[in-house]
């Protein structure tokens, strides 16, 4: 793969996370009925953010959760090799909750689909939003952001990759291009 | 990445990454059964066949638990007597359940070789609920899942097997997974009910009890057979209970958080004192729940993709 | 699917007519009664050796020639432990398809077991299946029952099965388990200078067991069984023959234990001979591998410790015969569970080839050796009254081609059966001709 843009520095995810934030605290004024949930993999950072800032604007406590899609996929046909199922933990009872789902990029909203499949499968939330930080169009379901922190037209054989310091080195996100035979 | 076998025949020659990655991935199940919804729709539209030419309710419950969780639909062919030399030829069975259409088999069979025998008949993905006097590597995997939720690792710890370990394809799996997981596996029993030769097995093996013991993380006792008896294996209950039975006597000579296991379904009184397999060191319904949880790690992990 | 080799010729004897001369010419002739190993001329005329010669005498300058150069011309081979399935399982081998399959194996006799269905236990039975055997490409000689039904209850008549032309009794595929009746076996038997062939299992202990009891059984999850299940009654039957003077012969010997006691009650003078099969000599019971029912059979194959020391019987003469165990069974019988599985393998197409390849060309054993275990021997121990090429015996000759290479694929076999446990192997030297009552009925083109 090869670098083609810098779609966001350091600052330029700072910025774009606090945006959401406060987008999100002009939507929601009640705090005790709102939960954030993160999706495997990085979605699980960015909520773990966005989770901060709403703490400390609010002076409340909120933890955010965790959401593995990999057994609510519908391209597991498709993959030779099973994925890794990693982690769900959600801390706390989703019934009746403004649920806030969180996650890098959203593509062709299949993966958005089966978060919201596996949610239900947890309990009935009054309401869910999606937050993501890059919407790259090209959706293939009737599925739509509420939250973007931008917005970018992409071919099929890019992808943007998102590298935050809690797993990688850096806080980074990049449009890359698959090369020949990748 | 992703697990590099086809189908679960056994643990012999099974890779330390690929135990780890069915144990993690069951670890994750085990975090679906703690949910108010158990079912995930991961395998919808996956037929699974469970061939039981022998009786055993509580691994075809297991399995059959593990496929409807999946959202599979499972298919139950159950033969009560493996009657062989009679009727259909097996590759003739398996024939007739593929040409309906089936993703995987899951069979347990009085002889051994069979789940083998089955990838040479048929494209579907086998899973070895159990073979003759072989390998029963669901049950395997369950019990080191069980110790390291219980214990927080394997690589190390003591296990000891007892029981009747000539009979037994639980013994014979955990041997080869264990071993391969870095844990010290004795197994014990009568000289009557030991293999003759056993170097195969690679672990070491006696008729102590309290050798076996000495020093063990885990106790895993064996269910005896009592046409054992019949066939002069030992004498008499009593004199298999006075040498083999794991009583309280014996649990309190083993660290506090000794784990006790057995893979049920249990003799009381014979191979197990009740007061044991009751006390608070027994994860013997531990196992069971895990059961579930490694099922379906095994069917998920190996259900996947168009080819298996 | 089933391919037949075209080209090789078989012929049916006719017997109604004295065999015309043949020449067999520039041979290498290894006879070992007549201490002859060189390369000669063997003259063959009304069915019967003229002669082993230099030079074609000119009466036969003209006569029909087979060009030998190159290979060995040699008695011909007996394989005194087939299994030929008449009557009673023709769906596995007739006495046709098996004596073709021994035709082309090289053989021209075999020696065909009891445990028929029903079992040759009375003298009819044994007419029966030489009746059948006239005019078959090699000759039969039947193996009587020793007991009724092979029940090892009450004695077969063992008498009239010998005058009907038994050549030994055996129940075979079962031990004599009384030893009171096998004492009495023996004892009878010796009224008529046969040998009594002694299948030697304990089936107490060998109950079952579908392979070699060790490391591999343990390992694989099948019963075993055990060497001393063959050793004991090997022991038992020596110590009965010693006792009674009886003539025993040991069949399919597979374990270094009985090796060591035949070699023991040898020295000591007991009136005793003893077979090994091909597979004993070339497999181990790891070649099982994942569960191949074609390398099922009883004795089971036994583990290499067990085949060198067969090896070293088969060359010191401890074990005096090789022999097939040629055990038909049709497809259903094997491509099941391997503990489903029937017991036996075919061996009349390969045994030559893989005494060859795996014994002389090893250096194991000298052709000489090699045609007194599969000819002089087992006419010896049966008294067929061949095994030689002395003027005037019966001109039963195999032609060897020593070195033609080869792969065993069973859907070449003249056997109506595919249960080979060589599938595959390549080997290394087989019969290009044979020769029975002085007509080739058997001539493989290449």
């Amino acid at each position: 793969m090869k670098k083609i843009e810098l779609l966001m520095d350091k600052h330029g995810l700072d910025l774009a996370l606090t945006r959401i934030t406060h987008q999100v605290l002009e939507r929601n004024r009640d705090f005790s009925t709102f939960g954030v949930v993160g999706m495997q993999t990085r979605g699980v950072f960015l909520a773990q953010r966005i989770t901060k800032r709403i703490n400390e604007i609010e002076n409340c406590t909120l933890e955010s959760g965790i959401l593995d899609t990999t057994l609510y996929r519908d391209d597991y046909k498709m993959a030779f090799r099973q994925p890794h199922v990693k982690v769900t933990s959600i801390p706390f009872d989703i019934n009746g909750m403004n649920i806030l789902l969180v996650d890098d990029v959203l593509y062709t909203g299949r993966t958005v689909r089966a978060a919201l499949d596996a949610l239900m499968d947890f309990g009935r939330p009054k309401t869910i939003q999606l937050a993501v930080l890059i919407d790259r169009g090209n959706h293939e379901l009737p599925i739509r952001a509420d939250y973007v922190g931008k917005k970018i037209t992409t071919l099929s054989n890019q992808v943007v990759s998102l590298k935050v310091t809690e797993k990688d080195d850096e806080d980074s996100l990049w449009l890359m291009e698959l090369e020949k035979g990748e | 990445m992703g697990i590099s076998i086809q189908h679960l025949l056994g643990l012999d020659g099974i890779s330390r990454e690929d135990i780890t990655l069915m144990l993690d991935t069951a670890d994750s199940f085990y975090e679906v059964l703690q949910r108010e919804i158990k079912v995930v729709p991961t395998l919808r539209g996956k037929t699974v066949v469970n061939l039981f030419y022998e009786d055993s309710t509580r691994t075809r419950i297991s399995f059959e638990l593990a496929e409807k969780r999946l959202s599979a639909s499972p298919l139950n062919f159950s033969v009560s007597n493996s009657s062989v030399n009679k009727g259909e030829t097996l590759r003739d069975t398996i024939k007739n359940i593929e040409a309906m259409k089936i993703d995987m088999v899951v069979v347990r069979h009085s002889c051994a070789g069979v789940p083998y025998f089955l990838t040479q008949c048929t494209d579907a993905v086998i899973v070895n609920a159990g073979d003759g006097l072989h390998e029963h590597p669901t049950q395997a995997l369950l019990d080191m899942m069980t110790i390291r939720q219980k214990l927080g690792r394997l690589e190390g710890l003591k296990v000891a097997i007892i029981g009747d370990i000539f009979h037994s394809r639980v013994a014979r799996s955990n041997a080869w997974g264990m071993s391969t997981m870095g844990m010290k596996v004795v197994l014990c029993g009568p000289p009557t009910l030991l293999p003759q030769h056993y170097e195969s097995l690679g672990v070491p093996m006696t008729d102590d009890l309290n050798e076996a013991i000495d020093g063990a993380d885990v106790v895993m006792m064996l269910r005896l057979q009592r046409e054992r008896q019949a066939s002069g294996a030992f004498p008499t209950i009593r004199e298999y209970r006075n040498r083999y039975c794991f009583d309280l006597e014996k649990l309190f000579s083993l660290p506090e958080n000794v784990l006790v296991m057995h893979p049920g379904p249990i003799n009381r009184g014979i191979e197990l004192a009740s007061d044991v397999a009751d006390g608070n060191n027994s994860v013997i319904l531990q196992q069971v729940t895990n059961g579930v949880a490694v099922r379906m790690a095994v069917l998920y992990l190996l259900g996947g993709g168009e080819n298996g | 699917m089933v391919k037949k080799r075209e080209n090789d010729a078989f012929i049916r004897c006719d017997n109604s007519r004295p065999a015309p001369p043949l020449v067999i010419r520039q041979g290498r002739v290894i006879d070992p009664v007549n201490s002859i190993d060189r390369v000669a001329q063997v003259i063959c005329t009304e069915g019967k050796i003229f002669g082993v010669v230099d030079e074609v005498p000119a009466e036969f300058a003209d006569a029909p020639a087979i060009d030998a150069a190159g290979k060995w011309v040699v008695p011909g081979l007996v394989d005194m432990h087939v299994h030929l399935r008449e009557p009673g399982r023709e769906d596995k081998e007739t006495i046709a398809t098996g004596t073709r399959a021994a035709a082309a194996g090289g053989f021209t006799a075999v020696a065909c077991m009891p445990n028929t269905q029903p079992a040759l236990d009375e003298e009819s039975k044994i007419r029966y299946v030489i009746q059948r055997g006239e005019n078959c490409p090699s000759r039969i000689y039947p193996v009587g029952a020793i007991t009724k039904g092979l029940e090892g209850e009450e004695l077969a008549p063992i008498g009239e099965m010998v005058h009907a032309g038994a050549r030994a009794v055996s129940d075979d595929g079962k031990s004599v388990a009384r030893t009171n009746i096998m004492r009495n076996a023996l004892n009878y038997s010796k009224s008529f200078n046969i040998p009594v062939i002694c299948h030697c299992e304990d089936t107490a202990i060998s109950q079952k067991g579908h392979i070699n009891e060790g490391v591999f059984s343990t390992h694989i999850g099948i019963r075993g069984i055990p060497t001393i299940a063959e050793e004991i009654v090997v022991a038992r039957d020596l110590l009965l023959a010693e006792y009674t003077g009886a003539r025993i012969h040991i069949a399919h010997v597979s374990t270094a234990g009985s090796v060591r006691l035949v070699r023991e009650a040898k020295a000591r003078g007991v009136n005793v001979t003893a077979e090994t099969c091909p597979h004993y000599v070339a497999l181990i019971d790891e070649d099982i591998g994942r569960y191949d029912t074609n390398k099922k059979m009883n004795p089971p194959l036994r583990t290499d410790r067990d085949r060198t020391a067969v090896i070293a019987g088969v060359t010191d003469n401890t074990i005096d015969v090789v022999a097939s165990d040629h055990a038909p069974h049709v497809p259903e019988e094997k491509d099941v569970e391997f503990e489903a599985a029937a017991f036996g393998v075919i061996g009349l197409e390969t045994s030559l080839g893989v005494i060859l390849t795996f014994m002389v060309h090893k250096g194991l054993l000298s052709p000489l050796q090699m045609v007194e275990r599969m000819s002089v021997a087992p006419n010896r121990i049966l008294g067929l009254g061949g095994g030689f090429l002395s003027r005037g015996a019966c001109a039963d000759i195999t032609i060897i081609d020593p070195q033609a290479p080869w792969s065993v694929d069973a859907r070449n076999f003249y056997s109506k059966s595919r249960n080979t446990a060589f599938e595959g192997m390549k080997l290394q030297g087989y019969a290009s001709g044979t020769i029975v009552g002085g007509r080739a009925v058997f001539n493989r083109k290449v």
